[in-house]
């Protein structure tokens, strides 16, 4: 039975516990002996919260004994990335800086999952920051991708993906800045959502690029991220970015699943050089079956979408080079070099040093020297106006399609170590999700297939207008269920070995 | 600590320099609540009892704007003639430093809420229109104490202590442009204007506005040209000027020292000093060569204000009177010279009074006990009129009850004593101390006929006519009576008893 | 070559981070590579077209002037790397605010 349980969805495992077919504590059980009996190879989680969850399992198990009215996602276990406060587990977002750190607050989306009874099973692994695309930024190890453990899981939400893919946790929460979801999903063979920006709220989701951080599901079915996704969005008085109009309702799309009629974009510019053949032909077929499910299939072009990238990374790194200035050792987080002779400053500049690693201070610099006097216009500047120009292409192209469509990311999973120290290199990760997190519309990331040329997973990128989330959870769902017919599994039982 | 710059006489320096000054006023609004966060604002609290995530700037936290706020500092823009922006932005401001938890502070930079507006500041006999640059919204920092060195000042100081509770405080900046043609009045005008910024600003109650407790700040801007030149020169900015008589001295300093800097042929430095409050002089505060370049982006947490045209015209309907305007009006109603206004203004008296008038006194008996009796019970005491333990409704009553017969003047300035020693209110000490005039007809009949009789003399030459002869009858009648008497009414008692123009000292009562 | 090695040295001390030389040697070259790419951005013509700081489009989103229970000192003080007499306790700060 334990094995089952891991392997069942969170829709599946949801009926169950309504049913009373199996208990909470169950659940949760299962799952904590799953992580531990893989989570030395994966390195999905930095810390897991066994007794807080299994209290909070007993909880919902008391609740529904007593016969009160309990959600869809009640006694289902979640892995919460580790850029998310929780009261009671540390929160390091993956930096030595923060490393022991207990806030005294729970963001607001930890607190709807508590609210909603899930059970937080605990805190995965990331890029420092959210900075990376493979979790190797981590001050403490990078996570290994389940389909190959000398793999990337992608980043930066990478210990939210790898727990999900190898059955650690049917959910997990991560955050999207510039496909930090979407693409640790597609190289893990999972489904990762951007909702619309300003959907879900960022009070208490450590900033890293506050214009762009998204906070999203993952899960190993699109019905699965349309319930999470349900559970944590939602406008926020806390949050003064916060949307405030009615989730858009991903959960009924996701059921539906239909295509016919639907018109369907393929971006010109996200794809030909620099993307690996088999990801190329994995796509194409998606896009064919897609329209033999109904749907029309043009192509549009999305001129600006060639800055997308420098853009991204004037206006990211911009923003958390202020977001980052917080950590300065005199209110929270590692202290160093208050040997008693030092001021302030400098016990400042040696804290930062020692606890923030190489790509953190890359972007930090690199944000400084962009909206430094004499540079602003040039280059902050400037990628503010590229980033109006690629809305501009957006709602052009949604002016001929419903939905857009690309790979997720050019390449399937690189090796751990292949990118490492080549900055560039690791940034070409986000060619295709960025135009959605510049323009705040949303995107979702689904299994296609996997690339003839190395047998690891593709992921077909479906994104839409900002607030209709739906419409994506509609094309997504549809494309899923043709897919798992024709593989006759879903694409993740064709793993070995986890 | 003396100050080791050369000096130039002020009047010496106003022969050859011209001065452009301009200000830099912080006002803390008086909101339950802080600018992003719900954290109270209560002076005075223990340390760290009024932080939460967004104020101490936790990773994840994320500020909402105060309603409030924006209609107070909207206030004081229309107050001061601005423009309000239909549209603008909250901006980072990025410098390090240990009383700002985010080491950002969110302000407003090129897109300030008010701009472009002035203030008629009243200076001696003339008025000077001083430009306003703009009005916009910041937060507060917090506090830090330094610990270790002689001084209890940052240098020397081993370590410090900081306390966040200031931290997040809504900050209303308000800027002047440059002022000129203040010649010598410089330093007045200064004075003058940070007076009536702070009287409209109170006047608004938006800000208790108090110098000493931190809810008034000025910085003040000072540079010399030679005069008739036509350029300005280099500016210096002076930080630290706690008190309003600090702004002046420290304009006066900054002219002195900068007009001896400029006579040996030297360059004034742009930079930024720090008034000292002992010596009266300003010593030079930064020492890094480079200026701050605070690397100001739009705020991505904060979604742009847009005040809409409606709501500014409510707030702009209800602005209350200008200081200017009420001045001039009750300058009207009371019947008073320029003269007699200024000494009220000067003396801190002209809202007392007011009141005292509006409680129901005469505004020449308000003026009468506020100018006079009260103001050397201040001084005594080196206190503001506004600080004396007694109220505008208090002194009103005392000189009702001076009018009605009640209390004489001398028993009166007993009452007042009286209150502000806490005895309690004037007709609680009037019953206490059993102040009330001796109005028995009897027993002051009584006390008359014994004086009378005590002093034949006296009181054969009031019988023959010489009705001034009485007043030491009336002394004598009043010691008897403790001074509880109404000396008029005893003067005319012991005439009438005398019989003017009569022959006996009959018992006739005259009502 | 778009920004030197000094240059990096001299942003890294204004973002208060205290590069080791070795550090420095190994950055440097890589966002003078970063930075050389993201001036791309300069290519496209965008004369008259307006920056966007904000995907939503909201405007006047405020909350009403209400106290809102706060955390305790312990709450606050809980995590300080030192404290004393209920403050954060810094090293000494040398420059004037």
């Amino acid at each position: 039975m334990t094995r089952e349980l891991t392997r069942m969805t969170a829709a599946e495992l949801s009926a169950a516990l309504a049913a009373g077919q199996v208990s909470a504590v169950e659940v949760t059980r299962a799952h904590l002996d799953r992580i531990a009996a893989v989570d030395d190879r994966v390195h999905a989680f930095l810390h897991v919260a066994a007794d807080s969850a299994l209290a909070q399992a007993a909880d919902v198990d008391e609740s529904r004994r007593a016969g009160e009215e309990l959600g869809p996602l009640a006694g289902v276990p979640v892995a919460v990335k580790d850029l998310f406060t929780t009261i009671g587990m540390p929160t390091t977002c993956g930096s030595r800086i923060l490393a022991g750190w207990h806030p005294p607050y729970d963001a607001t989306i930890t607190r709807r999952l508590k609210q909603a009874g899930a059970v937080i099973v605990g805190k995965t692994n990331m890029d420092e920051f959210a900075m990376g695309s493979s979790t190797e930024n981590s001050a403490f190890g990078p996570s290994r991708n389940p389909w190959d453990l000398d793999r990337v899981p992608g980043g930066s939400s990478g210990g939210s993906s790898a727990a999900v893919a190898a059955y650690e946790a049917p959910l997990a929460i991560g955050t999207d800045t510039g496909g930090s979801i979407r693409q640790p999903a597609a190289v893990c063979g999972i489904v990762g959502t951007k909702p619309t920006y300003g959907g879900s709220s960022r009070y208490g989701v450590v900033a890293f690029a506050s214009s762009l951080d998204t906070p999203g599901p993952l899960a190993r079915t699109v019905l699965d991220a349309a319930l999470l996704h349900e559970a944590m969005s939602g406008h926020d008085p806390c949050d003064s970015t916060s949307i405030d109009a009615p989730v858009p309702p991903v959960v009924a799309a996701a059921r539906e699943g239909d295509v016919s009629g639907m018109r369907i974009g393929v971006v010109t510019e996200l794809g030909g050089d620099g993307y690996q053949p088999g990801v190329l032909s994995r796509f194409a077929e998606a896009v064919e079956l897609l329209e033999s499910l109904g749907a029309k299939v043009t192509e549009v072009s999305c001129p600006h979408f060639r800055y997308a990238l420098p853009a991204y990374y004037l206006i990211a790194p911009s923003e958390c080079s202020s977001n980052l200035a917080r950590f300065d050792a005199m209110r929270y987080g590692l202290r160093a070099g208050d040997d008693g002779t030092r001021d302030a400053e400098e016990v400042m500049a040696l804290t930062r040093a020692e606890g923030f690693g190489a790509e953190v201070k890359r972007r930090v610099i690199l944000g400084t020297y962009a909206l430094s006097s004499g540079y602003y216009d040039a280059y902050y500047g400037k990628a503010q106006q590229v980033r109006t120009l690629i809305i501009r292409d957006f709602d052009a192209a949604f002016g001929q399609a419903d939905v857009l469509v690309s790979p997720s990311t050019p390449t399937t999973a690189f090796g751990i170590g292949e990118r490492a120290d080549d900055p560039m290199a690791m940034y070409l990760a986000d060619l295709c999700t960025i135009p959605s997190d510049l323009a705040g519309n949303a995107a979702i990331s689904v299994p296609c297939g996997l690339a003839p040329e190395d047998a690891l997973p593709v992921g077909l990128q479906v994104m839409a207008p900002a607030l209709a989330d739906d419409r994506m959870y509609r094309v997504a769902a549809a494309a899923e269920a043709a897919f798992t017919d024709r593989w006759g599994q879903p694409l993740l039982a064709q793993a070995k070995g986890l | 600590m003396t100050t080791t710059d050369t000096l130039v006489p002020f009047a010496e320096a106003m022969e050859r320099y011209e001065p452009v000054i301009g200000l830099e006023t912080h006002v803390e609004l008086g909101t339950r609540t802080k600018m992003f966060c719900g954290c109270t604002t209560i002076f005075g609290a223990e340390p760290n009892t009024q932080v939460c995530p967004v104020c101490l700037g936790l990773p994840g936290s994320l500020p909402v704007v105060n309603r409030v706020a924006i209609e107070y500092t909207i206030r004081i823009g229309l107050a001061l003639n601005c423009t309000i922006a239909t549209w603008c932005r909250f901006a980072r401001k990025n410098y390090f430093y240990p009383d700002m938890p985010k080491n950002f502070q969110i302000s407003q930079y090129d897109e300030p809420l008010c701009t472009n507006g002035w203030l008629d500041v009243p200076v001696a006999e003339r008025t000077f229109r001083v430009g306003i640059e703009r009005v916009h919204l910041e937060e507060d920092t917090g506090k830090s104490q330094h610990v270790g060195g002689a001084t209890g000042r940052i240098h020397g100081a081993e370590y410090s202590l900081v306390d966040y509770n200031r931290a997040g405080i809504p900050l209303v900046e308000i800027v002047t442009k440059p002022v000129e043609g203040t010649g010598a009045a410089a330093p007045e005008v200064a004075r003058a204007y940070v007076t009536e910024l702070r009287d409209l600003v109170r006047a608004l109650g938006v800000s208790d506005v108090r110098m000493e407790e931190g809810s008034l700040r000025s910085d003040v801007n000072v540079s010399l040209a030679p005069r008739g030149s036509g350029y300005w020169g280099k500016r210096t900015e002076t930080k630290n000027v706690n008190s309003l008589r600090s702004v002046e001295r420290a304009v006066r300093f900054e002219i002195e020292r900068q007009a001896a800097v400029l006579d040996a042929g030297e360059r004034v430095i742009q930079e930024t000093r720090h008034f000292h409050e002992d010596t009266g002089t300003t010593t030079s505060g930064r020492s890094k060569e480079e200026a701050q370049d605070y690397r100001y982006f739009p705020e991505p947490d904060l979604v742009p204000v847009a005040p809409p045209a409606d709501w500014v015209a409510q707030i702009r309907a209800a602005l209350p009177e200008a200081p200017t305007a009420r001045r001039a009006r009750l300058q009207a109603e009371w019947g008073l010279r320029d003269a007699e206004m200024t000494a009220l203004s000067n003396a801190g008296a002209l809202d007392l009074v007011a009141e005292t008038v509006a409680a129901g006194a005469p505004p020449s008996d308000a003026r009468k006990w506020w100018l006079g009796e009260l103001a050397r019970r201040a001084n005594d005491a080196g206190l503001e009129l506004a600080d004396l333990a007694i109220t505008p409704a208090q002194v009103a009553r005392v000189a009702e009850l001076v009018s009605s017969g009640v209390l004489n003047d001398r028993l009166a300035r007993d009452v007042i004593d009286a209150v502000l020693a806490g005895e309690g209110t004037p007709d609680e000490v009037v019953a206490a101390r059993g102040l009330a005039v001796v109005s028995d007809e009897g027993a002051l009949i009584a006390a008359v006929d014994e004086a009378i009789a005590a002093h034949p003399d006296i009181a054969a030459r009031v019988r023959e006519g010489k009705g001034a002869a009485a007043g030491p009858l009336v002394g004598a009648v009043m010691r008897a009576t403790g001074g509880k008497a109404d000396a008029a009414r005893v003067r005319q008692l012991i005439l009438d008893r005398l019989s003017w123009g009569q022959a006996d000292g009959g018992t006739t009562i005259t009502g | 070559m778009s920004i030197t090695r000094d240059e990096v040295a001299h942003l890294a001390r204004l973002a208060r981070i205290a590069l080791s030389d070795a550090e420095l040697d190994h950055l440097a070259p890589q966002l003078d590579q970063i930075i050389t790419a993201v001036a791309q951005v300069q290519e496209v013509a965008a004369e008259g077209i307006p920056p966007t700081s904000h995907a939503t489009g909201l405007t006047n989103v405020y909350r009403d002037d209400e106290p809102v229970p706060c955390l305790t000192p312990e709450e606050a003080l809980d995590q300080a790397p030192a404290v004393e007499l209920q403050r954060f306790k810094v090293p000494r700060i040398l420059a004037e605010e």
